[in-house]
Order: C-alpha cells, then structure tokens, then sequence
C-alpha cells in the first residue's frame, strides 16, 4: 500500500455479496464489482481506485459484518 | 496492508461476534441476502453500543422476522420475543433491570402488524426503552406478503395487483401514530435510501440510545430498509425504489426530540410527554388530549384533578379499600421443614388457580419466597387446570413444578395425571369427593378429604379447594391458619363470599382436628404413611376451632 494516500479500504471477499452498495455510495467512484467469485458465489467488490479519501460511506452503507475496513492517517496533532 | 502510518478509522464493531457459528463453524457472513437492510442497522447498532460504552448493559429483543437470528451477530444479552411481543419484554426488562439498556428491535409485520397493540401501549407508557422499527413495507422471512405499510400499487404475492385501499387499506404510518402519545421523548423516522441518509440513520439511533441511558424515556427510530430480494429489486434498484417511492408515503424526519425532557421516573404525574404539551406557544403538542392547556375541557369528561385526588390516596386508604388496615400480617413466623413443591390441579372452575394464589399470598405474607404458575387449556370452565406453586426460604430457581411433593387432586383426571410425578416421601391430598379411587403408590402419604361434599354442605362446591388447602396448611405447616384467615378477604374479589370461605377454613381445621389428631402424636391416619409417620407440623400448627362449625351436617 502506497503510504502516501491519505486513506485506503480494504474489502474482505470472504465477506462480500457483491449488493453493489458501496459502489454507488463511494463520493470517489473507488470501488468496483470484480469478475472473480468468492466461495458463497458472489462476485465481490474491489477496492480500484486510488482516491479514497476515508470518509467511511462505503463502510456504514455495506449491510455485511466487517467487510469493509478503513484506513487513514492521523490528522495533525494527533 | 496496513502502512505503519496508516491507522484503522471504521472497522466491524466490537459488539459484533468475531463469527457467527450458526452459519458453520468460523463463518464470517450473515444470514441476509445481498443488500438486505439489516446488516446496515445491525452495524450501525454495534457501532453505538461500542462508542456508548453499554455492551455489558445491552439487552437486545429481537422480532419475528428475518432479523430474528440477530442473537448469532450481536455480542450483547438477547431475547427472541414472540411475534410481535418484542416492546413488552422489553417493558418487563426494564422494569426488572434498572440498568438494562434495552433496544427493542421489529420489523412492520411484527410491530405494525401482529404487535400492535404492544408498542402503542409501551409507547404510552413512556418506557426508558428504544424501539427500532425496521420498516420494508413487506413480509420479508415469510416471502413477500403484503404488510401493514405496504404502499398503495405496490404488488406482492398476496397483493398481485398492487394494493388497493378499498381491498386492503391503506399503509400504516407507525411514527406518526406513535407521535399521537404523549410519553414518548424521541420519535424519528430515516431511511437507508443513500449514503448520506445512512448516516442520518446512524444519527437517530445513537440520539435514542443516549437519551435511554440518560433515562429520558420512550425513543422511537423508524428505519426504511430495502429488501430487494422480496421487491424483485437488485440491491441498487431497491435504494432507488425506497428514495423513489417509499419516502414520499412515509416522509423522513424527526416528529419529535425532547432533549430536556425529565428523566421518567415511576409515580411522577407529569410524563415527558406533558413537558411538551406546554410548549411556549401553549398549542399542545398532541391534539385532543384532555387537560392539555388550551383544550375545551368535555363537560362530564374526567378531569385532572381528579385523578390527582385519586393519586394521592395514601396508603393507609389503600389498605382499608382492600380491608387490610387493621392489624399488619405476620411475618416469619414459619420454619420450612423443606421446600414446598405444590401442584394444585383440576377442573378449570374448581378454583384451582385462585387457590394456588391464595396460597403463595399466604406464603408472601408468612415472609417466605413463592412462585405461582398456573397452566390450563384455553376453555374458561370445564377443561383441566393446574397450579404449580412453590414454598421456599431460599430463591426459588424455576416457577414450574415438575416433581411435587405435594399434590392437591381436586378430581380423579389430576390424580391420574400426576400421581406418578410425586416424589417418595410426599404428600397427596385427594378430594375423595370426586374422585373414586386410592392412591396406588405405597411410598408417599395420602389423605382422603371429602372436600366437594363438605363444601356443598356449607353451600357452594366452590370452596372444595379452600378446604383443601386449609388441610395442606395443618399437614405442612407451610402456613398457618391465621395468615389464612386474614389473606383471604384480600384474595377474594366478591366480598359477599368472604364469609364462606372462613367456614371452609374452620371445616378444613375440623376434618383435620377429626380425622388425624385424635390422639396427639398417634393421629388416627385416613391415609397410608410410610416409615417415618407424620408430616412435619402435623400436630403443632393448629389453633383453636370454633366448636360450632360441623362441616359434615
């Protein structure tokens, strides 16, 4: 991971159905859904590109459990 | 992988398991289909409750419904209510456990369907309880009937020309139903329409959890949540159709917030809810309730007042309404050999449940620990009836009594049915009246009263039961006669049959003083005993009878 983005996601593809939800909520069109299936057979959701800016839509929208992780890093002074 | 620099901003909530095993053993999804709303309102719950603090505190109700599995994804304490039942097991949490935070979750058929009833009347209430209503405008788990808030058009399998409100009526708007009750302190509806709109969600729940914790009251979240399976949708569609078509019927918004409102505290007159109706403009908050400043008060109609004068009935008033002021009842004053195990059973009308109340009242007032649990078939009269009853210096683990070892059968069906279950030692008292039989079992104590004819011949069989008891008494010494004496005017609702029921007692205290006490120390036995002889307390309970009463004239 590029160290020098403000902010990155990780998508659990074990996790994923591929609802697509992210996809439209993400302000920065980062994600997409990816032609690869995972074991439930779903085709799950990718993180592809490169301007997320953390702002945690993708996250609260997603109605699976920690499939969808954020990263960021620390504001000034903290 | 995560840089060193790099710090963790949103991830799956503490209070969420690490694995939901229902699915197999490790599995990491959930049971809802792809864009199901649940998993949304599930996180952003979890969410709360972490940054809240509250999750050793959480008692979470689940619904009927396809969130009742909920207890496989929430970390927290959970019940699985009944269909529809979720606000009043909340309401008894509540009440039971003052420190419970308690979050009642349903969906519409649930809540605005079968349950009703239920949580307009725990809303009434005020409980300090939060209600999460998801509402998808369809029967989700059952496959897509119509629902209470099923929109006007909107088809299902059940409305397949869409519903209509000559058919079928029209949707019920649950958050403007609830905003007709006085009590409630938060009541918001949101919806899972976009992103941004999830995060107005997530606003509303943490607002109605933090006002319960605060104990403010009664908070309302209602959730429009996309099913798309059940729609027909993709889960896009589905958050198009909801922005599209469903917020118009069911506008989001919050209809109220009572930041300031009062802790609920049982007993004070004033609930929130009546902080609001003398607002500063003085229209009350809720149109048409009496009392309300600015109401034409109904000439006739009950006033406020009134209801004060009633709430200030001190409890010595209280006491003498209920014939209780004379002298305090005794206490303590009861040595258990051994827990009382009692099963009352018999004809429904045999007044096998108001006996066993009878009984654990006489227990409560003999400053003993009890449990009633009646179980009866759904015949008023005439079908069978049980009581199970238990009798304890220690907390009682379970209401129910499997194994009595002491069992009053009031007709031959119950001794039928329970003989077998009475354990070696036990006592059981048959109203040899009505039923023609002995007891088969060589092992226990039986006692044969003719507790029918005995109380025909004081004028009602409806007593038979009290004489029963009134015999249990003397045997078990459980309680006495005098606190028997003095609870039933209490338990009786028709005062005219007080009477009555003290002559039942006085013929109880006769048979028993004719039949088995005799000879103090040799009682001339009616029933077959096993080594060992006496029941504890056989001889040492009785006070004096009135020599006038002959129950058998």
């Amino acid at each position: 991971m590029d160290s020098q983005e403000k902010s990155y996601i990780e998508i659990d593809p074990a996790r994923c159905k591929g609802c697509a939800c992210c996809v439209v909520a993400c302000p920065k069109d980062c994600i997409q859904i990816g032609s690869e299936i995972n074991q439930m057979g779903y085709q799950f959701a990718r993180f592809a590109v490169r301007q997320c800016i953390g702002c945690g839509l993708c996250f609260y929208t997603c109605p699976e459990f920690g499939a969808i992780t954020v990263y960021t890093l620390p504001r000034k002074g903290e | 992988m995560q840089s060193m620099k790099h710090s963790i901003k949103h991830q799956k909530a503490g209070s969420l398991y690490a694995t939901f095993e229902r699915k197999g053993p490790g599995a990491k999804s959930s049971h809802y289909c792809p864009g199901c709303g649940h998993g949304t309102v599930h996180n952003l719950i979890a969410e709360a409750i972490d940054d809240l603090g509250i999750q050793d505190r959480v008692v979470f109700c689940s619904p009927v419904g396809c969130s009742v599995f909920a207890y496989y994804y929430l970390d927290v304490g959970n019940i699985q209510c009944a269909h529809g039942r979720a606000p009043a097991v909340a309401s008894a949490i509540r009440r039971t456990h003052e420190e419970a935070i308690v979050i009642s979750y349903q969906g519409d058929g649930d809540l605005a369907g079968i349950g009703l009833s239920q949580i307009l009347h725990a809303a009434n209430r005020g409980e300090n309880i939060t209600v999460l209503f998801i509402n998808n405008a369809i029967y989700g788990m059952t496959g897509g009937q119509m629902a209470p808030t099923t929109i006007l058009a909107q088809k299902t399998i059940t409305t397949p020309a869409g519903r209509t409100a000559a058919n079928e009526g029209f949707p019920l708007h649950m958050a403007e139903l609830i905003n007709t009750l006085q009590a409630p302190v938060f009541i918001e509806r949101v919806s899972l329409g976009t992103a941004a709109k999830v995060m107005r969600a997530r606003a509303a729940i943490r607002k109605a959890l933090r006002y319960q914790t605060k104990k403010k009251g009664f908070s309302f979240v209602e959730i429009l949540s996309p099913c798309p399976v059940n729609w027909k949708m993709t889960p896009v569609e589905a958050r198009r159709w909801l922005e599209n078509s469903l917020e118009p019927v069911f506008p989001p918004g919050n209809l109220r917030d009572l930041p300031n409102a009062a802790p609920a505290a049982l007993g004070a007159p004033g609930a929130p809810g009546a902080t609001g109706v003398s607002g500063a403009t003085g229209a009350p908050r809720v149109p048409g309730v009496s009392g309300a400043p600015g109401e034409p008060a109904t000439p006739g109609a009950a006033e406020p007042v009134i209801s004060q004068k009633a709430a200030t009935k001190s409890e010595r008033d209280i006491l003498e309404i209920l014939g209780a002021n004379s002298e305090p009842l005794p206490t303590g004053t009861v040595s258990l050999a051994e827990e009382q195990n009692v099963k009352i059973a018999g004809f429904g009308g045999q007044g096998v449940l108001s006996t066993g109340i009878l009984l654990a009242n006489c227990a409560i007032a003999e400053g003993l620990r009890t449990t009633w649990l009646p179980s009866y078939g759904a015949e008023m009269r005439g079908g069978t009836a049980n009581a199970s009853v238990n009798i304890s210096h220690e907390a009682i683990g379970a209401p129910i009594v499997s194994q009595p070892n002491v069992l009053l059968a009031l007709n031959l069906p119950s001794l039928d049915a329970f003989e077998e279950t009475v354990r070696p030692g036990g006592h059981i008292l048959v109203n040899s009246s009505l039923v023609p039989r002995q007891v088969r079992r060589g092992d226990l104590h039986a006692w044969y009263i003719p507790a029918t004819d005995m109380a025909n011949a004081l004028g009602t069989v409806q007593i038979a039961s009290v004489i029963m008891v009134t015999v249990y008494a003397l045997i078990s010494g459980a309680i006495t006669i005098d606190t028997l004496r003095r609870v039933i005017p209490l338990s009786i609702k028709r005062k005219s049959l007080v009477d009555i029921n003290l002559r039942a007692i006085d013929a109880g205290v006769a048979w028993h003083r004719q039949e088995c006490c005799q000879d103090f120390g040799r009682p001339r036995l009616p029933h077959v005993s096993v080594a060992g002889g006496t029941a504890p307390g056989a001889t040492s309970e009785e006070p004096p009878v009135a020599s006038s009463q002959d129950p058998s004239a």
